[in-house]
Parts: structure tokens; C-alpha cells; sequence
């Protein structure tokens, strides 16, 4: 939990180069404002995103992640941002193993009209992670209440699992 | 050897250094981050002092790498990759810092907006070290072109680029071409006549020595990338000689088998087994309907065949697949009508006298069902008022949210011809009147001073339910009025529906066969809505007419003739330059797991059989990356987005939030994120 009120995250951002980053544009253009938590990273599309870009950026102490892309259906290269969705579930599930918790991880679909949803969208994040408080995987392990119930859920489905192979 | 590297950051005027402190981070980005050689701020990098800047330190300071801390690359990543290869600097070898659209424009924090920028200014740094030169590869532009889809859209593409001296092949899936603007009988403003405007179109496409026209034909398959496709086509068989054929039309006057015409007449009219769409067809050519066929359905019959006098009639036809090579596709595949039995309150379908907008054309049409002459579904009732409902299916959350764009002026004309052709009373039922084109709003005020009636409101019911004695044998139309602020029953004898416009049923499929994507709405996704409306994001696939989204004749000319434009433009060319960033495979490293071969959307990973490797087909690849972030042994290569250049970025972008960047560049000599990314690659 935090207790630094005026903790600012650090928040990384991967935007595809046809949908969310033009909508990022947008939103510049517009002179829309938001918070300056996420720093942006362009690739070409969303299935661009490596597994290991977003473990790299926990590692490095990014706070959080976000993940923006085109809607599904409206992939510059048409379908590549249905992989991006799966490996953003199968990420998700991995880093709630580790301890990381679900917000601090998101997907977003932003066309390239869509601005003001992609700045509301950063807006609430930045919130979100700014009341978890930081990444610091030592220091927040004990003191963490939603860690403990993450480990405490995986240990229980592990005893679980265990039980119909004895 | 190290990297020697310039920053540039732009002051955009006060547009970026209004809120970021600009000489701040320059002078920040000179001492704090490795290798910068120089670091610059400047009132307006895009400007040509500004280029100059670049061009001059490249040369005097012997710069390897460039990084421009200025606005979004959608905008200038052009202009300073020329300003490099000016200097002989490999363009890739830049890399641009969105400081505005992301940063300065959207806070008013100056503290945090600045600190955002240095992250950011970091992470361009740390990237650009990483990039290397790459070379846009010259591909040959095939001057022949397909152009998909016969109507006015498609016809316009094909007469342009045929009369500048390229050959066109123009399939059209329906046994002529002409598309929709044959069935009307008149167009909005001018009230033409459609098929005396349409037919020396045709004719001219027809006659063409341009053209190859593939009528009754479909595209099966398109493959290869721009400036060459193999394209497959399917031309159906029509059971009939096409060289033998005079178009004497003795076969379809002795035809025993009479169906309805449920494409062209709408459903009003009937045609034979063996037929022509209309009289004016191009080419004029019969084919057989083999649904209604007696030959094909019981073996008997074939009066076509004894009756043809130059022996024409071929029973034993066959489809025939027609492949092709083309430089470039343009796709004017048009539009289906909204299916009015989707709004039961209005009747169509159930009350006889309910007509949809293409049914009512074909009434009013001089070669229509009934000549021309307005009347009821009996065929010979001339109504005494026509109630004329705009946006059926239209502008509506339960089925398609958008504005057809041509209903209105429709409307508009269906009053002027009701009005001239009878003696009726006609009724406008409409949300918002949209006459906005050259000549539409003078047309308002015509059909305003011809005595046509508007209401203001959009119909809750189309009912024969009477309520009253002088209702009866009427349909009433309930709406309430919105200016009187009132409900009304109007009983009129007819009821006309302005349907939607929709896509094609099989637009999406069709898209995704050619590499394109559509819309929410079902309508093909153009490169950009308001500057590129007739380019895809595929290169060498172009759009045109209403499969872009509703509109009316003049625009589907205007944006057929633009997609010619374009194809023209490449042909003169010659060649056209692909951009280097594709993938590669490292085939020593390659497993052969094949993960990545079914990942490409454009099929552009092949697999090796007898060396066991896959293999990118770099002329086909768009460059998304997919396959190299899925690759399990990391031996795919995304060209200028690859993973040291990504995790570089990365590692600079959060150069002020880890501890171990922190600890690193207190003493030790490598630069930290290289640690952070050589513990990763050790996988």
C-alpha cells in the first residue's frame, strides 16, 4: 500500500504505430490532458510485443505496463492484435503469479479516432498504480495484502493439483 | 567503437517549449546520456536552419547517429531522414522523440513534462544505438491493373486508366456491368436520365481496346504484394459461345421458363431461364440461370440451343479459372440494400403497398415493370398520396448508426417524380433533411415550392390498422410530428422506405482475400479518412465508390477517378520503393518448429521442406513483427524494430526508476541496460 500520497508511477507504454499511437497523437492535438506517468514506446503493430519487452520493464522498475492496440477486427495487419490479446492473458496470469498485481498491467484498444477514450484510459491507470503504490518486489512482499492472497491462491491451486495425481 | 550521437530538441516555438524546458533537456541529454557528441535546441527543427543544423554537424562532427526531440514522426520522420541521407547519413539511423503530441500538449505540469521528455529523449538515445542503415528495396510496377467490381465507381478507374494507354481488367460479378445506377431511372440534382448518363460509359468500356472485361466472373484469389499480384479469377460459365453470340435475344424471346427478378427488377418484374439483365447490358452477352433452368433441372427442353441461329449455345460449359499478373488492385465493390423486413413496424413485406427505395425506382423506370408508371401492387392502382420515410436502417443503434449520405436527395427526387407523374399528394418523414452537395439545397427548394410535404419526425408505425371510417383501406403512417410537437396518423395509399445502404455480405471475407481490413460498420478501412480516403493500408490495393462508405455518384467518380490517379502514378513511376522493415530468419538458428508460419496474415513465411527451415518472403512482408515476438528461439529478426533496439528503448525510457541503471552508472563502465539486456538474451 502506499504511503507516499505523492508517489508518481512510472508507467511504460507500448502503442501501435497505426491505431493507439495515432490516437495518442490525437489527443495531443487536442490538447487533451492527462497525466505524464506513461512513457511511450512505439512498434509497428501490437503483436509486435514481446512477453519478455514487458517482464524487461518490472525488471528495469516500471511500475506498470500498458499495452495499447487496435481494436479487434481493425488490425492494420489484420488479426496480429488477436495475438497480442493472448499473450497479454497468458502475461497476466503469469505476473499475478510473481506477485504483480492485475492493474498494474493493462491492455487497451484505441482506434485512431479515439483520443479522449486512450487519455481516460492512461488517466485511470495512473490512479490505479499511483494508490498500489511502487514496484519494489523486496520491499512490498511482506507488507502487500493482495500479494499474499496471490501466493496463498497459487500455493492452494498447487495442493490442489497435487491431490488428483495422488 | 562507440556511436557519436546529436540531439536535437525543438522548441516547436512554444508549442513544446511553452511547457518543456527545452535548453533543460538539451543540456541534460549533453552530459548525462553516453556517446552524445552534440546537443542542440532549436527554435523549429523542420524548418530548413533547422535541417541545415543537422546536415552540418553530420559532417563536421562526424555524427553516427541522429536523434530529433520535436513533434510526432507522423509528421517529419520524412523530412529528417532526408536531411540525414542529405548529409550521407543512412536515413534508419534517425530516430524521432514525440516531445509534443505526447508530452507538451497534454499537460500543463512543467516539472513532470519535463521529465517525461528527458525519459523519453533517453530512450530515443539508447534505441538509436542500436539501429542500423537499411536500404528501401525498388520493386517493378506491373501496368496492368484489376479493377473489382463493374459500377459507376469501377467503370470511372477502368476508362481512366485504359484511356492513358494501360490495361485494365475489369471484373464485375453479375453477368453486366453497370452496378447499381442502372436500375434508377432518374439522378438527384439534374434528374438525368441514369442509363442514358450510365450506358456510353459502358459502351466505351465495352469497345475498349484497354479493357478485358470479365463479366459473370469473380476474384478468387490474390496473391504477391504491390506492383505485382497474381490474381485468380473464376469466370463462371454461361452456357453460352461468347464469340459466337451476336446478342439477337432469340433465345431469351423463346425461353418457356419465366422466374421473378429478384436483382435487377427488384422483384417486381420477371426474366427468363436464359437471360440479359437489362437491354443496355454490357456485353450483351445471355448467360443461363441454372436454378431455373429446365435443361439443368429435368434434361428437357433446350429451345435456346435449337432456336440459336449462329449456334451460340454451349450446355456443356464449364467455369474457367483465369490467372493474371497485375501491378495494382482497385476494388469497387458497391453495396447491398438494407433487408426492410428487419423493421417489421413498417410493414415491408406484409402490407403490399410498402415499397422499398430500389423497388420504387424500378416503378418509376420507362423499361421498369410497369413502364414507368407509378402504381400500387396491383399493378394498375395509381396511389392518391405516397408517404416517402427517410433513415430505414439508418442513422439507428439497433442497425447500422450511420447516415446513408443519398437517402434525402433520393427522397427528394422520388417526391419531384410522384409529383410529375401523378396526381398524388407525397409526404417526407424525415429526422434531419441532409442536401449538402453543389445543386442539392437549390433541389430542396424546388421539391419545397412543388407543393411536397415534410414532417419532421421519424415514423413510430406503417399500420392498416383504421381507427376511424375514413382510414379504411388506407396505410396509416404514425409519426409524431416534432415541429407541431404533435402525434398524426397520415393515411396515404403508398408507403416508400429509404433503406440503408450496407456492405456487400461477403465485404469482410472479400477484404481479408485481398489484405484489407474493413470497419465496424462492414464499409473498407482507408489509409486515412481525411487525406487518403482512396488507399488501404496495403500497397497496391485501392478503394473506391460506396464499398469505402455511402455516397453518392458524384463522389463514387471522383474517388474512382482518384484510385486511377494513384495507379497511374506508380506505373509512370516504374518502380516502387518498399520499406526495409521486414523480418528475417536466421535459417542456421531455425528449428523448424513452423510456430511462425501460420502467425502471417499475409502468408509470407514459407516453409523449406528439404532444408527444414521457414523462410520470409521479404516482397510480401508488411513488417507487424508478430513473428518475431512469437518465435520461442528468438532467430526471427524484425528489420529497425528488433529486440535490442526495443529493450534499449526500454531501458532508457525508465532510466530515473531503477535502482539497477542507478547502481551501474555510479562506477561501472557498460552501460546499464546492456547488463539488464544480456541477462535476457542468455535464453
Amino acid at each position: 500500500m502506499s504511503d507516499n500520497p505523492t508517489f508518481e508511477p512510472k508507467i511504460l507504454g507500448f502503442c501501435c504505430n497505426w491505431c493507439s499511437y495515432r490516437a495518442a497523437d490525437l489527443a495531443g492535438t487536442a490538447r487533451i490532458k492527462y497525466p505524464t506517468n506513461v512513457r511511450i514506446i512505439r512498434v509497428m503493430c501490437s503483436g509486435r510485443i514481446d512477453p519478455t519487452f514487458v517482464l524487461n520493464a518490472f525488471a528495469l522498475g516500471a511500475d506498470a505496463v500498458m499495452i495499447a492496440g487496435c481494436h479487434p477486427g481493425e488490425c492494420h495487419y489484420v488479426d496480429q492484435n488477436y495475438k497480442a490479446m493472448r499473450r497479454y492473458g497468458m502475461l497476466k496470469h503469469t505476473l499475478r503469479q510473481m506477485g504483480i498485481e492485475p492493474e498494474r498491467f493493462r491492455l487497451v484498444w484505441a482506434s485512431a479516432a479515439e483520443g479522449q477514450q486512450l487519455a481516460e484510459a492512461i488517466t485511470q491507470m495512473v490512479e490505479e498504480v499511483r494508490k498500489l503504490g511502487p514496484l519494489a518486489w523486496a520491499a512490498n512482499w511482506q507488507e502487500n495484502g493482495q500479494r499474499i492472497e496471490a501466493l496463498e491462491a497459487i500455493v492452494h491451486e498447487h495442493a490442489e493439483a497435487m491431490e488428483v495425481l495422488a | 567503437m562507440a556511436e557519436r550521437l546529436g540531439i536535437y530538441v525543438c522548441h516547436c516555438g512554444s508549442n513544446i517549449a511553452g511547457t518543456v524546458d527545452v535548453e533543460e533537456v538539451a543540456r541534460w541529454a549533453g552530459t548525462t546520456i553516453r556517446d552524445v557528441v552534440v546537443s542542440r535546441d532549436y527554435k523549429f527543427m523542420c524548418s530548413s536552419l533547422g535541417q541545415q543544423m543537422i546536415e552540418d554537424d553530420i559532417g563536421q562532427q562526424k555524427l553516427s547517429r541522429v536523434v530529433v526531440a520535436a513533434c510526432s514522426p507522423h509528421l517529419h520522420e520524412k523530412t529528417f531522414r532526408r536531411a540525414c541521407a542529405n548529409a550521407e547519413l543512412n536515413p534508419y539511423l534517425c530516430q524521432m522523440v514525440n516531445l509534443r503530441e505526447h508530452c507538451s500538449w497534454v499537460s500543463t505540469d512543467k516539472v513532470a513534462a519535463t521529465a517525461k521528455a528527458k525519459a523519453l529523449v533517453y530512450a530515443a538515445a539508447e534505441r538509436v544505438k542500436w539501429q542500423e542503415p537499411l536500404e528501401p528495396m525498388p520493386v517493378k510496377v506491373n501496368p496492368n491493373t484489376l479493377v473489382v467490381g463493374g459500377g459507376i465507381a469501377g467503370i470511372q478507374a477502368t476508362l481512366e486508366l485504359a484511356d492513358a494507354g494501360y490495361h485494365v481488367y475489369l471484373v464485375e460479378r453479375s453477368p453486366s456491368i453497370g452496378g447499381h445506377m442502372a436500375q434508377f431511372d432518374k439522378t438527384f440534382p439534374t434528374l438525368d436520365c441514369s442509363a442514358c448518363i450510365l450506358t456510353p460509359k459502358m459502351s466505351e468500356v465495352g469497345q475498349h481496346e484497354n479493357v478485358t472485361l470479365l463479366t459473370y466472373s469473380e476474384l478468387e484469389e490474390v496473391s504477391g504484394s504491390v506492383g505485382s499480384f497474381k490474381v485468380k479469377i473464376r469466370k463462371k460459365a454461361r452456357y453460352v459461345d461468347e464469340a459466337a453470340c451476336t446478342g439477337c435475344g432469340i433465345c431469351t424471346e423463346k425461353c418457356p421458363r419465366r422466374v421473378i427478378d429478384h436483382d435487377f427488377e427488384a422483384g417486381l418484374g420477371y426474366r427468363k431461364a436464359i437471360y440479359t439483365p437489362f437491354p443496355q447490358a454490357v456485353p450483351r452477352i445471355p448467360v443461363i440461370d441454372v436454378a431455373s433452368c429446365i435443361w439443368f433441372d429435368r434434361g428437357k427442353c433446350r429451345a435456346c440451343e435449337k432456336l440459336c441461329p449462329t449456334n451460340a449455345i454451349a450446355l456443356d460449359q464449364e467455369d474457367k479459372i483465369i490467372e493474371l499478373e497485375v501491378g495494382n488492385v482497385i476494388l469497387a465493390t458497391g453495396w447491398q440494400l438494407f433487408d426492410s423486413r428487419k423493421l417489421p413496424q413498417f410493414g415491408y413485406g406484409r402490407l403490399p403497398n410498402v415499397f422499398t427505395n430500389m423497388e420504387f425506382e424500378r416503378l418509376c423506370n420507362a423499361a421498369g415493370p410497369t413502364s414507368g408508371k407509378i402504381v400500387l401492387r396491383d399493378g394498375k392502382t395509381e396511389p392518391e398520396s405516397v408517404a416517402i420515410l427517410h433513415c430505414v436502417g439508418s442513422r439507428d443503434v439497433n442497425h447500422h448508426e450511420y447516415c446513408s449520405a443519398v437517402c434525402c436527395m433520393a427522397a427528394l427526387k422520388f417526391g419531384h417524380l410522384v409529383l410529375e407523374k401523378t396526381k398524388a399528394q407525397v409526404y417526407s418523414f424525415y429526422i434531419d433533411m441532409r442536401p449538402n452537395q453543389k445543386g442539392y439545397e437549390e433541389f430542396y427548394q424546388r421539391l419545397l415550392e412543388e407543393g411536397m410535404h415534410f414532417v419532421r419526425g421519424k415514423v413510430a408505425e406503417v399500420t392498416d390498422a383504421t381507427r376511424q371510417p375514413a382510414e379504411r383501406g388506407k396505410l396509416i403512417v404514425q409519426v409524431e410530428d416534432t415541429l407541431l410537437g404533435r402525434q398524426r396518423r397520415i393515411p396515404v395509399d403508398m408507403v416508400v422506405l429509404m433503406g440503408a445502404m450496407e456492405p456487400q455480405p461477403d465485404a469482410k471475407e472479400f477484404g481479408l482475400k485481398c489484405g484489407i481490413s474493413c470497419s465496424m460498420a462492414g464499409w473498407y478501412t482507408e489509409r486515412h479518412p481525411k487525406l487518403d480516403p482512396v488507399a488501404t493500408m496495403t500497397d497496391g490495393i485501392f478503394i473506391a465508390g460506396v464499398c469505402q462508405g455511402p455516397k453518392d455518384i458524384p463522389a463514387s467518380v471522383v474517388q474512382g477517378a482518384a484510385a486511377a490517379a494513384r495507379v497511374q502514378g506508380m506505373i509512370a513511376k516504374g518502380t516502387v520503393m518498399i520499406e526495409p522493415i521486414v523480418a528475417s530468419i536466421d535459417e542456421k538458428a531455425c528449428s523448424g518448429c513452423r510456430i511462425c508460419n501460420n502467425l502471417c496474415p499475409f502468408s509470407a513465411i514459407e516453409f523449406d521442406g528439404e532444408k527444414k527451415v521457414s523462410r520470409v518472403i521479404t516482397a510480401l512482408c508488411k513488417g507487424c513483427g508478430t513473428c518475431v515476438a512469437a518465435c520461442p528461439a528468438g532467430v526471427i529478426t524484425g528489420a529497425h524494430f528488433n529486440n535490442r533496439q526495443i529493450l534499449a528503448e526500454i531501458g532508457g525510457a525508465l532510466w530515473d526508476a531503477s535502482p539497477v541503471l542507478e547502481d551501474a552508472r555510479a562506477g561501472a563502465d557498460e552501460p546499464a541496460d546492456e547488463e539488464a539486456e544480456s541477462a535476457l538474451s542468455a535464453r
